[in-house]
């Protein structure tokens, strides 16, 4: 089943052509891994996603995008409703200067969540599912600033659990984190597969090549080629993706 | 070995030189605030007693305390803070979060910055004209409250502006992916990171208030009144008013000038213990809220 599926996508930010004529779409419970070199327009298909590129000033979209069959920007669609089917993960781990646990419990007081049962039992559900659960149990009441940067960005991966969405989009999540951090998100998300589409975007090619299903390949805001990570990076068809997984440009 | 070279030398001479002298200039600046305080302090110091800081003036002002004038002028901060400070933040956090329209947020920062360059004096007479005699308060404390008000209200929505630009958008788009509100955000997240840098603003103005004396000078301040108010449309004392009168326009300025020297010690001392208290509370919410 497509849950997210854009057509004819364009994104310009002022005079910018930033993404160009994007048509693709990703299945259920998949990780999709988008990667290209800087510019290339990959995070920008990601943040048309939730609507976060509204946030940039002069940004203006043209095409569709569908998630779970419904028009993400037709007339009449709340974002914040649409934010909280599409999660989000940021490059540098960014906890609000609050508890543990209010950090995870954020997304349930924003949207109108008061019942205090549900809410612990959804908290404890996100950093279980996140993989914190066991090393944060006993201190849900501390500072989330006090955490390592591997901690604090399983923590926001928490946060954006927390609300059940079904789309997660990680923008570069383990870019600041060192390798073994790197390594625990990455278990993670094949993990999170089972309940979750994932998009990631990533300047690691390694990382591309092991954890995701799919992957895409962007140049200067153009989808080049898109499809199985296995036949992408063991058959790629086009000369510049090859280019650019054997580390000859980037 | 790595030997010394002539550029070497003049490399160090040079970075030794600059550094002095950046160091002479800003030890200069204390030395300036060193010498003015120490000599309000000695100066002051003698007429201070408990009857001073209990009393009213008595003997035309020779004689006696200055108790009207200190409740007067914290009388005037509490009132000038209760107007300036909420309509100031809400001002900052609307022009800095939610003004989109660049015009209008260009034309609120030239406007409130114009604000800031006008004469204390104007301010006054502005006072005078509309709180005074047009909304027909009189001279009193609420008169003279809202004056100072509108006088530090630039500094207000300053420094709120620049606390809130300072918190990484990070943040904001944290909150915003989770589908919170822009209101949600700000009040939640953005606003109490913040806050430890909006109490500066609160701290510059209770300064520059319990300073002022011409935006008090029409609309509140008397010349001698040993009672104190009874409500907010009464007159009252206020410290650099009696300053002022002690040391230009009493009965005998030679024979009250130790009092004046006391008056601005006393002054200077509600000034610091209020910023203390102040820095007491941003510290504790900077700790709070601490972003690391």
């Amino acid at each position: 089943m497509k849950v997210i599926e854009t057509v004819d996508l364009n994104v310009y930010y002022k005079e910018v052509h930033a993404l160009k004529n994007v048509t693709m779409s990703m299945n259920k419970n998949s990780i999709t891994a988008l990667m290209g070199p800087s510019g290339c327009g990959k995070s920008t298909y990601l943040r048309a996603l939730n609507r976060m590129n509204d946030l940039i000033e002069g940004c203006k979209i043209t095409g569709q995008v569908l998630i779970e069959e419904e028009d993400a920007y037709a007339k009449g669609v709340r974002v914040d409703e649409l934010r909280k089917k599409v999660g989000m993960v940021f490059q540098k781990p960014n906890p609000f200067p609050m508890s543990i646990f209010e950090n995870v419990a954020y997304g349930l007081r924003v949207n109108g969540i008061r019942d205090k049962k549900f809410i612990n039992n959804q908290v404890e559900k996100a950093l279980s599912q996140s993989a914190l659960l066991d090393e944060v149990k006993d201190s849900l009441k501390k500072s989330a600033m006090d955490l390592s940067g591997g901690q604090q960005q399983r923590l926001c991966i928490a946060r954006a659990l927390v609300i059940e969405p079904s789309v997660v989009l990680m923008d570069e999540p383990t870019s600041a984190l060192d390798p073994i951090s790197s390594a625990k998100i990455e278990e993670l998300m094949f993990s999170l597969k089972k309940n979750y589409t994932i998009v990631i975007v990533t300047h690691n090619i390694q990382q591309a090549a092991r954890i995701s299903d799919n992957t895409a390949f962007f140049y200067i805001g153009e989808l080049i080629e898109y499809g199985s990570t296995k036949e992408i990076f063991t058959n790629p068809k086009h000369k510049r993706t090859q280019n650019y997984i054997t580390g000859r440009f980037g | 070995m790595i030997s010394q070279t002539t550029s070497g030398k003049r490399k160090r001479f040079n970075q030794r030189l600059m550094f002095w002298i950046f160091r002479i200039l800003s030890l200069s600046v204390v030395g300036v605030l060193l010498v003015i305080l120490s000599f309000i302090f000695i100066k002051g110091i003698g007429v201070i007693s408990w009857d001073f800081l209990t009393e009213s003036p008595t003997e035309g002002m020779t004689s006696g305390g200055i108790y009207p004038a200190i409740i007067g002028t914290l009388w005037l901060i509490a009132g000038s803070m209760i107007f300036a400070f909420p309509i100031g933040v809400l001002a900052g956090i609307y022009n800095q979060e939610y003004a989109t329209w660049k015009p209008l947020k260009n034309l609120i920062r030239i406007m409130t910055n114009n604000l800031s360059g006008i004469p204390s004096i104007v301010f006054g007479l502005f006072g005078m004209a509309l709180f005074v005699n047009k909304l027909g308060f009189g001279d009193s404390i609420i008169a003279g409250s809202l004056t100072l008000g509108l006088l530090v209200l630039p500094v207000v929505i300053r420094t709120t502006e620049e606390s809130l630009a300072a918190v990484d958008n990070t943040f904001r788009h944290a909150s915003l992916a989770l589908g919170a509100s822009k209101w949600q955000t700000t009040r939640k997240v953005v606003f109490p990171i913040a806050f430890p840098n909006v109490i500066t603003g609160l701290i510059l103005s209770i300064g520059r208030v319990s300073g002022e004396t011409a935006p008090i000078l029409f609309t509140v301040a008397a010349y001698f009144l040993p009672k104190l108010p009874t409500g907010i449309y009464d007159q009252v004392m206020a410290l650099p008013y009696h300053l002022y009168v002690l040391a230009t326009s009493g009965t005998d300025i030679e024979t009250a000038r130790p009092i004046a020297y006391g008056t601005a010690l006393v002054l200077i001392a509600i000034v610091l213990i209020i910023n203390i208290l102040a820095n007491v509370l941003r510290n504790y919410f900077g700790k709070k809220f601490k972003v690391k």
